[in-house]
């Protein structure tokens, strides 16, 4: 495969004075889709958002290159214009603008040239037809009483229309149904290729029944404890996360026996 | 041009002023004898020197209102209330003097005529320095002219109406509009005449410590409809400039007329307008407005629903940046079976910009089986501006039904970090949230006056972060 893309070196993160990335590290080339699983809070969202440099999180020790440029505290759309795109767990709603202009908009700002308006409509058709969205929702304001459902469509459709060298995509697959997902893995197959990359970020293996992955990573209380292939995933899928939450537990808390995990765990941020 | 701080840069597509020069300027102050040669200068029938007069007695026993924004530093000794710029009222653009023209060309007025509009009114200062409309409307028996010519020309139908929807002694304000007024435009639309395309009239402000006090008067007769609409702007001075309009609106039987409106006075306005509107029997009368400008507006724009089945809608939108205090809102009376009010009312304050929502709902005891529905939300850009809600409703009949909703909000992080994350600037992301939120009040104006209020928007918008 080609050279690096995104790479992660020895990542610390902490929000609200709390540390919740301990020393991530990650290298993405060019042309190759990695999954980040790991159970609810282990960090999962907040690699996408300290990517992405979110105002609320702090990166106190650590680096993340894109294309070999040092981007750890470019603002947040200096970061999207590079090239890297994330998908929303939760996409907001923004009454009055349409998706249609919405989309225009970001296009013009991400490339800083104008579109051109019917290659751009109809583009637009295509992709939308290929993601079973209603025609309709163009005009709607964006993602204002979309259904979960909808909405992760939504992000689906921007991601292909701004085209992306990086696409992060935090958990597209949770709450779909199996057409849905379908629907999202095809989206994800149609923007894939040689030169862009794709970071599925997600707590079930779902989508990787239709979707082949170059590497899986667990993640689990802000360190990646495993890296393998797409049949890491399918061992998830039978034995869950205990094992590596129970490892971790037996480093960091010696003397206590209980296989019981602490609550923080448990708790989603 | 001078440029007074950093909020003002790029205001300069309205800010431009023209030299104070006029044919004849009312030394400032307001008496007897000033009166007296207003109404000498504009040559009034008898009828009208003597309301002017009475309507200066009104507005010397009048007290000024003791709710809402502070008015002391109005000091009508230092405003001049009558200016005659240095032209007749034309008809055509060539006419109209220099640099005159070059100001409504700035604004983009006669533009407008040629691709948009059915007829156009243009005043600067005091009077009306040009009026124009398409044949087929005169052919019509329409009749749009500036309001001198109409108390000239059309007697009767003036004097049965001139004052008579807005009484004299309503508040202190319209007591001084009727005893200075000047300039405006007069509408008549026949029985039956549907007027299609748009009539606009444009007022422009530009000499320093005066005040402008047109008059607009339009009656649409029984089956008729006409959508209106009005501009205003000014360049900034140091002192306060006064507006005290007076816009009455007769809508007859089953007719229908949409008064639009967007207002960007300059920051040093005192904007103290009113506005009624009479409603029969299965008319419909729709507000659209848009306030910008101003240092402080009283703008309550009033339905009156006086015949069965009457509908009105107001659209607003009020946006306070930094110093301006824009107290604004809404009035409906329902004084008939089965009528209908419903209000959009929207504001956006930023900069320590103070925003009142101010309405009054009354729904009379034959108002049986009447709607109304009321529904205001604000936008707040930062944590130092103020929106409020200034609610009365008084319903006098079991009979209707009457809602009211009230939201207040701010822009989240979250939505702006979602926007950016798809290569929008905090600037552009903050823009585009607020274009969003006025958009329902944008769409309902014409394709010129959206784009205006959205170029307005991201001026007022423009070094607004951080």
């Amino acid at each position: 495969m080609g050279e690096n893309l995104l790479e992660i070196k020895d990542l610390y993160a902490n929000a609200e004075n709390k540390e919740i990335l301990k020393g991530i590290n990650l290298t993405i080339k060019k042309g190759e889709i990695h999954v980040i699983m790991g159970p609810n809070g282990s960090g999962k969202t907040t690699t996408a958002n300290a990517i992405l440099n979110h105002p609320m999180y702090q990166k106190p020790k650590g680096e993340i290159f894109f294309e070999d440029e040092n981007i750890t505290n470019l603002k947040t759309d200096e970061i999207a214009r590079k090239g890297i795109f994330m998908s929303f767990q939760l996409p907001e709603e923004i009454p009055g603008v349409s998706v249609t202009n919405f989309l225009k908009y970001a296009k013009n700002k991400t490339t800083g040239k104008s579109v051109k308006v019917f290659e751009f409509r109809d583009e637009l058709k295509k992709y939308m037809e290929e993601l079973k969205m209603d025609p309709k929702n163009m005009e709607r304001s964006l993602n204002v009483g979309f259904s979960g459902g909808e909405k992760k469509k939504n992000e689906i459709l921007q991601m292909l229309v701004l085209n992306p060298k990086l696409a992060i995509l935090d958990e597209t697959d949770s709450g779909l149904d199996v057409d849905a997902i379908k629907t999202v893995s095809k989206g994800i197959e149609m923007f894939k290729n040689e030169q862009n990359s794709v970071l599925i970020i997600t707590h079930n293996t779902k989508i990787l029944h239709s979707l082949k992955v170059d590497f899986v990573h667990v993640l689990v209380d802000g360190r990646i404890v495993k890296t393998g292939s797409q049949e890491l995933a399918r061992e998830i899928e039978e034995n869950g996360y205990g094992e590596y939450k129970k490892r971790l537990i037996d480093k960091s808390q010696p003397t206590e026996q209980s296989c019981f995990l602490p609550i923080s765990h448990f708790i989603k941020r | 041009m001078s440029k007074t701080n950093i909020d003002e840069i790029n205001r300069n597509i309205y800010d431009f002023k023209n030299k104070d020069e006029y044919d004849f300027k009312i030394k400032k102050g307001l008496t007897k004898e000033i009166i007296e040669e207003i109404s000498l200068q504009k040559n009034d029938p008898d009828w009208m020197f003597e309301l002017r007069l009475k309507a200066l007695e009104v507005y010397n026993k009048l007290e000024l209102p003791t709710w809402g924004p502070d008015l002391s530093e109005l000091d009508m000794n230092e405003i001049a209330t009558y200016v005659r710029p240095k032209s007749k009222l034309n008809n055509s653009w060539e006419d109209v003097p220099e640099d005159i023209k070059n100001t409504f060309d700035k604004l983009g007025i006669p533009e407008a005529e040629k691709t948009s509009l059915a007829g156009v009114g243009a005043q600067y200062d005091s009077e009306v320095v040009y009026h124009s409309m398409k044949k087929e409307l005169l052919d019509q028996g329409v009749i749009y002219t500036d309001m001198e010519t109409a108390v000239r020309e059309y007697p009767e139908l003036v004097k049965t109406h001139f004052m008579k929807c807005v009484p004299v002694y309503d508040h202190k304000f319209v007591a001084l509009h009727a005893a200075v007024w000047s300039g405006g435009s007069f509408v008549y639309v026949p029985k039956g005449v549907k007027v299609d395309i748009p009539l606009q009239s444009y007022f422009r402000l530009n000499s320093p410590e005066s005040g402008q006090f047109e008059h607009t008067l339009i009656i649409v007769d029984e089956g008729a409809s006409l959508h209106f609409i009005e501009g205003c702007s000014a360049p900034k001075y140091n002192k306060v400039n006064l507006h005290a309009g007076c816009v009455e609106l007769y809508v007859k039987d089953n007719s229908y007329l949409r008064y639009s409106t967007i207002e960007n006075w300059s920051k040093n306005m005192l904007n103290l307008n009113t506005k009624k509107a009479i409603v029969g029997k299965n008319a419909k009368m729709e507000w659209v407005s848009g306030s910008f400008g101003s240092k402080i507006s009283m703008l309550y724009p009033m339905s009156i629903l006086n015949g069965e089945g009457a509908k009105t809608e107001f659209t607003g939108i009020s946006f306070a940046g930094k110093g301006q205090n824009l107290d604004n809102g809404f009035k409906v009376v329902h004084n008939a079976q089965n009528t209908a009010s419903v209000v959009n009312a929207k504001s956006i304050s930023k900069n320590g910009g103070k925003c009142t929502y101010r309405s009054l709902v009354r729904i009379g005891e034959k108002a049986k089986h009447s709607k109304s529905s009321v529904s205001c939300e604000s936008l707040m850009l930062d944590d130092i501006s103020v929106s409020d809600t200034i609610p009365v409703n008084d319903i006098q009949t079991d009979e209707v039904e009457f809602s009211h909703e009230a939201k207040i909000g701010k822009i989240s992080d979250k939505t702006i970090f979602y926007l950016m994350s798809r290569g929008l600037s905090e600037e552009d992301a903050k823009a585009m949230i607020v274009r969003g939120f006025a958009y329902p009040i944008s769409k309902e104006l014409p394709v010129e006056y959206a784009v205006e209020m959205n170029n307005l928007i991201n001026l007022e918008l423009e070094g607004a972060i951080g």
